[in-house]
């Protein structure tokens, strides 16, 4: 990679970090609240990007954790408990949830997983739906404040979007380290050939199970989040479409790229705002944008990326290798100079 | 001396097939041991049954002298015995340098230290000894999906010997190699057995591949073993001949 577009690239993290930062304070309460909710819908789309994009295990079930996420930050605080002690209880939780529900992903895969985790979120439904002692049922759970962090209160949409923004960026780097760690390999490795990460001493088991405990521990984050964001926490929203959401933002922003969540929820929130002046047609004119997309490029928009880096690169090294056969041929010519210049 | 492989009547039936019916044979420290014999003939699932891929039906299997039938395929990896397969097993969207880390890096530290240490798990040395040992070092960061053939051979087997293994099996590792690179892996193979002291078990149909490298041979034919001897010796045995030929 030529240092030209190194610089580039962090010229351009630079730029996009500080538009995240300085750009809301011009936004009203409404814009606000969309960038706050791409905030919490990336932070659970990477954590699908983890189990089924660098782990390969398709999971149906992330928008239920993020519901487990969401309630317990609607009760613990609701009932006079801090937002970071609600983070701890949804974080254990949903790794402890989730690390169950990766024990069928060692039996069965690819479809049939699908299938065990989309009864999961169901069942997971069933019980926000249903259980009113602990959620109140359809009535929903309201007044959720938002949390007070050192002193300063963050109720109003700028510095709660602060918040989001903040938390963002912490699991983000979470999530880059354990990436580049021996861990995230051995999760690629267990995506792209289990059978040969086995024999090389990989334990897949405890692999499978951490894809699913952690992705699913990032899905109660994002819950957590949701429910102060909201303030108002029901069973509808956590219903089988915002899993099917969820995979959606992993698909459409490319799947096993660190930055596909981002783009991907990105499209998922944000588009449909910019679609709004169609009115009744920004669904169909959604839905056509996604299946061409897929039919373009079914690694996702990074996908696009990827290639056009690729291809750069192996243009790149067939010059090179060109460079150096034509050297090859012209010895005597090289010799000469070398001659000249002692 | 305890062998460092031992087999002993191991069967393995699917079905109504006795694909290995009673195969029992032992490896000793520092040979190059050549497993031969028609296709279909229960090699490989041998194989699977020695390193955990599968359970035999019956029989035992002692890796110095410690009985591991039964054991799961990572564990019997962490005892020093790698393997290769038939056909060709890389991870085509990492580098071939990150292919030999992974292959490396559960052999060091424990869990944690392979979550919060060194992103290469301290085995980026060792990848990039085995790089330039098996001749892939313009490729160490090129994805190794993209690499030809019998480049993938080459870094399948050296991802087998990155972990210091003592026995190594090795399931075709010649098949669709061309002959200037048939070479350079002999070569290979010879110098990790003599310079490193790696064990070797080779399947192979490479008659000449086989003969050359080999000390000893076990031949086998319908899940049993059919003879064992130098290379030589089984070469001229009628059984063996009839095997291979028919009737």
């Amino acid at each position: 990679m030529s240092a030209t577009f190194k610089w580039l690239r962090i010229v351009l993290g630079v730029a996009i970090v500080a538009a995240l930062i300085l750009v809301p304070m011009t936004l009203n309460r409404y814009g606000l609240y969309i960038l706050s909710q791409w905030c919490v819908m990336t932070i659970a789309a990477m954590g699908l990007n983890l189990t089924l994009g660098y782990a390969g295990q398709i999971s149906l079930a992330q928008g239920a954790f993020v519901g487990i996420g969401a309630y317990s930050g609607a009760i613990l605080v609701t009932s006079g408990y801090p937002l970071i002690l609600a983070l701890v209880v949804a974080i254990l939780l949903c790794f402890a949830i989730g690390w169950l529900l990766g024990y069928p992903a060692l039996r069965v895969q690819h479809h049939y997983l699908a299938f065990v985790t989309l009864a999961f979120s169901t069942l997971a439904f069933l019980l926000f739906r249903n259980e009113e002692w602990l959620t109140n049922g359809i009535y929903g759970i309201s007044n959720i404040t938002r949390p007070e962090i050192f002193g300063y209160r963050t109720n109003r949409p700028l510095p709660f979007y602060y918040v989001c923004l903040g938390s963002l960026a912490i699991v983000s780097l979470a999530v880059w380290w354990l990436i580049r760690s021996p861990w995230g390999r051995a999760f690629q490795a267990l995506r792209e050939n289990p059978v040969r990460a086995l024999s090389l001493g990989v334990d897949t088991r405890h692999y499978t199970l951490m894809a699913f405990a952690i992705g699913s521990a990032l899905g109660g984050i994002a819950g957590v989040l949701y429910a102060p964001l909201t303030q108002y926490v029901d069973p509808i929203p956590f219903g089988l479409t915002l899993s099917l959401d969820l995979l959606l933002m992993v698909i459409v922003g490319g799947a096993g790229f660190f930055f596909g969540p981002f783009v991907g929820a990105a499209i998922a929130v944000l588009l449909p705002e910019w679609l709004r002046f169609t009115e009744g047609y920004y669904l169909m004119l959604y839905a056509l944008a996604v299946i061409l997309l897929l039919i373009y490029s079914p690694t996702g928009i990074l996908g696009i990326a990827d290639r056009i880096l690729t291809e750069r690169r192996t243009k790149a090294a067939s010059a090179m290798r060109a460079a150096a056969q034509s050297k090859l041929e012209q010895p005597n010519l090289e010799q000469s100079k070398l001659e000249t210049v002692r | 001396m305890t062998p460092v492989l031992a087999v002993s009547d191991v069967h393995k039936s699917f079905g109504g097939i006795k694909a290995v019916d009673g195969v029992s044979f032992h490896v000793n420290e520092g040979e190059i041991l050549g497993l031969i014999g028609p296709n279909g003939c229960g090699k490989s699932t041998l194989f699977n049954c020695i390193l955990g891929q599968l359970v035999p039906s019956s029989g035992e299997v002692k890796v110095d002298g410690r009985i591991t039938t039964g054991m799961r395929p990572c564990d019997i990896n962490r005892l020093g015995v790698s393997r290769t397969f038939q056909l060709l097993q890389v991870f085509p969207k990492l580098s071939v340098r990150e292919n030999l880390i992974l292959a490396g890096q559960e052999h060091r530290g424990n869990m944690l230290s392979r979550l919060f240490g060194a992103s290469d798990a301290g085995v980026g040395a060792e990848a990039d000894k085995l790089i330039a040992f098996f001749k892939l070092d313009h490729l160490a960061h090129e994805q190794a999906g993209g690499l030809s053939y019998g480049q993938q051979k080459l870094l399948d087997a050296a991802m087998a010997f990155i972990a210091g293994p003592r026995l190594v099996l090795l399931d075709e590792p010649a098949g669709g190699v061309n002959l200037t690179m048939l070479g350079d892996l002999k070569d290979r193979l010879f110098a990790v057995n003599r310079e490193l002291g790696v064990t070797l078990v080779v399947i192979e149909h490479n008659m000449e591949f086989v003969m050359s490298l080999c000390s000893r041979v076990v031949v086998m034919a319908e899940g049993r073993v059919l003879a064992v001897g130098a290379p030589d010796e089984v070469r001229a045995n009628p059984a063996v001949i009839e095997a291979y030929l028919g009737h």
